[in-house]
């Protein structure tokens, strides 16, 4: 099957990627579409952040703010950070476990189309009257009298994109679960697969409380049900509930994969195993847990009552244990390392004070009593923002670096890398630093607008200029991507040097079944342990070499999507919602949008259907075939010469 | 690698002994049914007679809790030790079970108006 | 796996739903799937607990209030039936394990009716309520109970669907190791099904007349 050596027609490539079942090929589309949503939403910051720069300024309009300032949120949660964690989760943790690929495949790439179509729908809101403007929150003492059908893409979009997410995450879960290689034992596991497994375990259980919220408000907007309507006997007090039952656990799905990057990158470059390794993984599955019981410190200020707020106040300052546990283990790992301080190395350093800053602040907002002054403020802001800046986009760029050479078989530049991380981080904390105290003189969260001369403007101006050196930052990273695009292939293993755990002994460009002969893992740092023995091919294997059975593509999982995707509009458009009805929002017949959402949800249940009455067995890779495929690549890698399946 | 499974077939006799003992498992999940439906008569009418509500509610949740354990443990098989990976099975079932008690904790007691 | 294996009552593995990779991994996926059911359930319950008692100012108590509305002699067929349905899909399980083919085709068709019946005992019981004035969008209370009972008539719905296309897509294939897994979870969803419901006629009927 040398077809594999031939370079495809562009048509044949975009076919490939939109049928694809290959983790490295999902991977890659997570990067490319969490990327171009982190571009959106950083470009709405840096308008608010302009419009902010003065006092009185009339750049953006109230309105027009308030929307920004929804989808900014909404964006940089459910479609810049959710997928760019996936993309690592899929390039890195089949490989760090030994597998060939992820649990279930097909899933997969399902669950990538749910997530691209849901969050295309929810930006069409733009051209289609409107983007939602209720907060990311969407709290529906607020957004079930929004005009228009703003809050309408909202509500079905994450709908689509959260079930996309779900789908993920139970693969996710599965896969490190059952596709662990031999000798890969639980206690062997590279952290950045226990957080991921630990990140899904939440995505698992906090999704579906967001589904439940988000369709109930589905039907009270949409439908006329009266689950908010205080008029009808509703309560708005649910929504609030249900949205950070799942909001809470959502801030550690983001921060927990973060945290396991960090656990990656800091003993490659202090050259010494993680210290504290078990005391690790016990933390993440306790911050796992009490994520789950914290969730009304969002909520101290509804008046839940003293006793309340009192549980959970002191629920949420036990969480600072664990995560201390983990920054005292990375401090640590580096103490009396060797280290070697390369770009992913340097957000790593970055990261721990930054975090701290963040933890340390999350803290104050839990004791219950001071938040009733912090609350709605922009200490809120400075607090979310060091820990998602600092923890998860620092995680993110660094990861960039450190994987980019497994990812795509390029290095990206170290000296521009350099440049970018100082210049982002400067910016980053010159932007969130003075709103902490901005917060304390009393500036609220969420204005378009302030007056001059309260001892506002200077800390705003300087926030808005550190907003424009962040984003001088991403550009200069993107800029190194097209550079790396041009640049000599590695053609190589351990990039870095001094890789440690499984994904760094494998040559690049993989093959796309990744493992020739399943792994057999000796220990923790299998990698490691194997040069230590002076091990040249950097594992033993656990089977001799044989045939190897592969998934098919499919087109079906982009079929199921656009099904949703065109019953969402059939909803969207719904003549029946309280909106509609007062003349407010468009409609179409009642025909039209039932119409619409038979004929979509027919299209997903057809879809699926139709893969339930075929046989998909997939095929099997014979030993001749692996053997032409590792000769190509070898030939590849030594000349150059176009071969390989990249 | 799946090429090669291969599939042991059982002798006469451990044919025979087989069927017996699934014979007798499923009997067992008869009478694990019979219990079923004696617990939702006594539900039935322990609601219809005319005891405290105070105290008939907390005894049909009961009454509901033994019997979903039954459909897990014995109509579902997570009572079957040797199934797949079933401890962490078990492990996310009792997890989801816990953090939904959190929820009707809450719904119960500080969703007010 | 290899499709073409054919097996006899002798050489078919007692967890033949076990025996293949895919199989293992639907089995622990399905179940994981299953527990976030569980949670999802969860809010549900927990959003018609808290609003089961409220309307519009002034609404009739006297006519939609738990105690009014729900008639537990339905319920209490429903239940039955949906109950001895889960004993009818274990039966197809036993049969499965015997390498019984028809076995597990007749009994997984007899749950099919069985579930249509309640479903069709469901959909009388909501046309019954929408007849009397308790609608969709009636209360904060007729929108939770239709939600969460409705959510569980979905789950009956997708069951009934699933389980036929399973029956009629192989019915010219026979078992084998690549749909003996897709029986076998089905027969899970279908038992959750129950589970879900054990709580419904609890937590809404009984204790919905209790008051
Ligand atoms: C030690 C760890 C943490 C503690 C103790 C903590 C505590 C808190 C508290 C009490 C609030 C509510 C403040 C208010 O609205 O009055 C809050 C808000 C917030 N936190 Fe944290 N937090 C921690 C870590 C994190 C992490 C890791 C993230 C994200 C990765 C995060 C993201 C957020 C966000 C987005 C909000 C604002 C939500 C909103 O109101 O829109 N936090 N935090
Ligand atoms: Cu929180």
């Amino acid at each position: 099957m040398s077809s594999v050596a031939q370079k495809k027609g562009f048509g044949a490539q975009v076919w490939d990627y939109l049928t694809t079942v290959d983790h490295k090929k999902i991977a890659i589309m997570y990067l490319a579409a969490g990327t171009l949503f982190f571009a959106i939403a950083g470009l709405e910051a840096l308008f608010m952040r302009f419009q902010l720069m003065f006092p009185e300024s009339t750049f953006v309009s109230a309105g027009t703010f308030n929307q920004l300032l929804t989808m900014h949120g909404t964006t940089m949660l459910f479609l810049a950070a959710t997928p760019l964690l996936f993309a690592f989760m899929n390039a890195i943790v089949p490989l760090q476990i030994g597998a060939r690929d992820v649990a279930f495949p097909f899933l997969n790439s399902l669950g990538f189309w749910l997530f691209f179509l849901g969050a295309v729908f929810l930006h069409l809101s733009f051209f289609m009257g409107g983007a939602p403007d209720a907060g990311w929150t969407s709290y529906a003492s607020l957004s079930l009298y929004s005009p228009g059908h703003g809050i309408d893409f909202y509500v079905l979009g994450l709908q689509i994109s959260g079930a996309g997410t779900l789908i993920s995450g139970i693969n996710f879960i599965v896969t490190i679960i059952t596709m662990r290689a031999p000798g890969m034992t639980f206690m062997r596991m590279p952290l950045f697969t226990w957080t991921s497994l630990v990140s899904s375990t939440l995505i698992l259980f906090a999704f579906p409380p967001l589904t439940v919220g988000l369709f109930l408000m589905l039907v009270d907007r949409m439908f006329g049900a009266n689950f908010f309507d205080h008029t009808m006997g509703g309560n708005t007090i649910i929504w609030e509930h249900l949205f950070w039952i799942f909001g809470h656990p959502e801030v550690y799905i983001l921060v927990l994969p973060a945290f396991g990057l960090f656990s990656e990158i800091i003993p490659v470059f202090a050259r010494k195993r993680l210290f504290g390794y078990s005391s690790m993984v016990f933390a993440t599955i306790l911050i796992g847990f009490l994520g789950f019981m914290v969730w009304a410190h969002h909520m101290f200020t509804t008046g839940l009552g003293a006793t309340a707020n009192a549980i959970f106040a002191v629920a949420t300052m036990t969480i600072a244990v664990p995560t201390g546990m983990k920054v005292f283990n990375w401090i640590l790992t580096i103490w009396g390392g060797s280290i070697k301080v390369t770009v992913p190395m340097l957000y790593a350093l970055g990261f721990i004070p930054s975090f701290v800053a963040g933890g340390v602040t999350g803290v104050m907002q839990a004791a219950a009593p001071l938040d009733y002054q912090l609350h709605d403020s922009y200490f809120i802001v400075a607090h979310f923002h060091y820990v998602i800046v600092g923890g998860i986009v620092t995680a993110l760029f660094g990861a960039a670096h450190f994987y980019w050479p497994i990812m795509f078989n390029r290095a990206l530049n170290e000296k521009l890398g350099v440049l970018t991380f100082w210049i982002f981080f400067i910016g980053f904390h010159l932007t969130f630093f003075l709103q902490h105290f901005l917060g304390l003189m009393g500036m609220p969260r969420r204005v378009f607008t302030y007056m001059g001369d309260q001892g506002w403007d200077l800390f705003n101006l300087i926030s808005t200029i550190g907003a424009a050196m962040m984003g001088v930052g991403v550009i200069l990273l993107v800029l190194n991507v097209l550079i790396s695009i041009k640049s000599e292939p590695l053609n190589r293993r351990d990039y870095w040097g001094d890789g440690r755990s499984l994904e760094w002994a494998l040559e690049t460009p993989l093959p796309f079944y990744n493992f020739k002969q399943t792994p057999l893992v000796r220990g923790y740092d299998p990698y490691w342990i194997e040069k230590q023995e002076g091990n040249k091919e950097g594992m033993v294997y656990a089977e001799p070499v044989g045939d190897i059975h592969m998934p098919n593509n499919s087109i079906l999982p982009l079929i199921m999507s656009i099904g949703t995707f065109i019953a969402a509009f059939g909803a969207l458009y719904s003549p029946w919602g309280d909106q509609a009805i007062a003349g407010t929002a468009d409609s179409v017949s009642p025909g039209l949008s039932v119409g619409l959402i038979v004929l979509g949800l027919g299209i997903t249940v057809g879809a699926m259907i139709a893969r339930s009455l075929k046989d998909d067995l997939g095929y099997h890779v014979h030993v001749a075939e692996i053997e032409a495929i590792e000769k190509d690549l070898a030939q590849y890698r030594a000349t150059g010469k176009k071969g390989g399946n990249k | 690698m799946a090429h090669d499974t291969h599939f042991e077939a059982r002798s006469q006799v451990q044919q025979e002994y087989y069927r017996k003992e699934n014979a007798a498992k499923m009997r067992s999940q008869v009478t694990q049914f019979a219990i079923m439906i004696l617990l939702t008569l006594v539900a039935f009418a322990s609601a219809v007679a005319d005891f405290a509500p105070n105290f008939v509610k907390p005894f049909v949740l009961l009454l509901a809790g033994v019997q979903v354990v039954q459909q897990l443990y014995a109509f579902m098989h997570m009572e079957d030790k040797k199934a797949y990976h079933i401890g962490v099975i078990s492990f996310f079932m009792w997890g989801g079970a816990l953090i939904a008690f959190t929820f009707f904790l809450c719904f119960l007691t500080i969703i007010w108006w | 796996m290899d499709l073409n294996t054919k097996f006899t009552p002798q050489n078919w593995p007692e967890h033949a739903e076990q025996a293949t990779m895919e199989g293992k991994n639907k089995f622990v996926g399905f179940w994981i799937f299953l527990s976030c059911e569980v949670v999802l359930f969860a809010s549900l319950f927990a959003t018609y607990l808290a609003l089961k008692d409220s309307g519009p100012a002034g609404m009739d108590l006297a006519k939609y209030s738990t105690k009014a509305l729900y008639e537990l002699p339905l319920a209490f067929a429903m239940t039955m039936i949906l109950l001895t349905s889960s004993l009818t899909s274990v039966y197809a399980m036993y049969h499965m394990k015997n390498f019984n083919f028809k076995g597990v085709q007749t009994w997984m068709g007899i749950t099919v009716i069985l579930g249509l019946c309640f479903l069709g005992l469901e959909i009388y019981e909501f046309y019954h309520y929408v007849h009397a004035g308790f609608g969709y969008r009636h209360s904060a209370f007729s929108s939770a109970f239709f939600t969460l009972v409705g959510t569980h008539g979905l789950h009956v719905i997708i069951g009934l669907v699933w389980i036929s296309c399973l029956i009629f897509r192989n019915m010219k294939r026979g078992l084998n190791l690549y749909n003996a897994p897709k029986y076998f979870v089905a027969s899970l969803y279908w038992h959750f099904i129950d589970v879900v419901w054990v709580f419904i006629f609890t937590v809404v009927y009984l204790m919905g007349v209790l008051g």
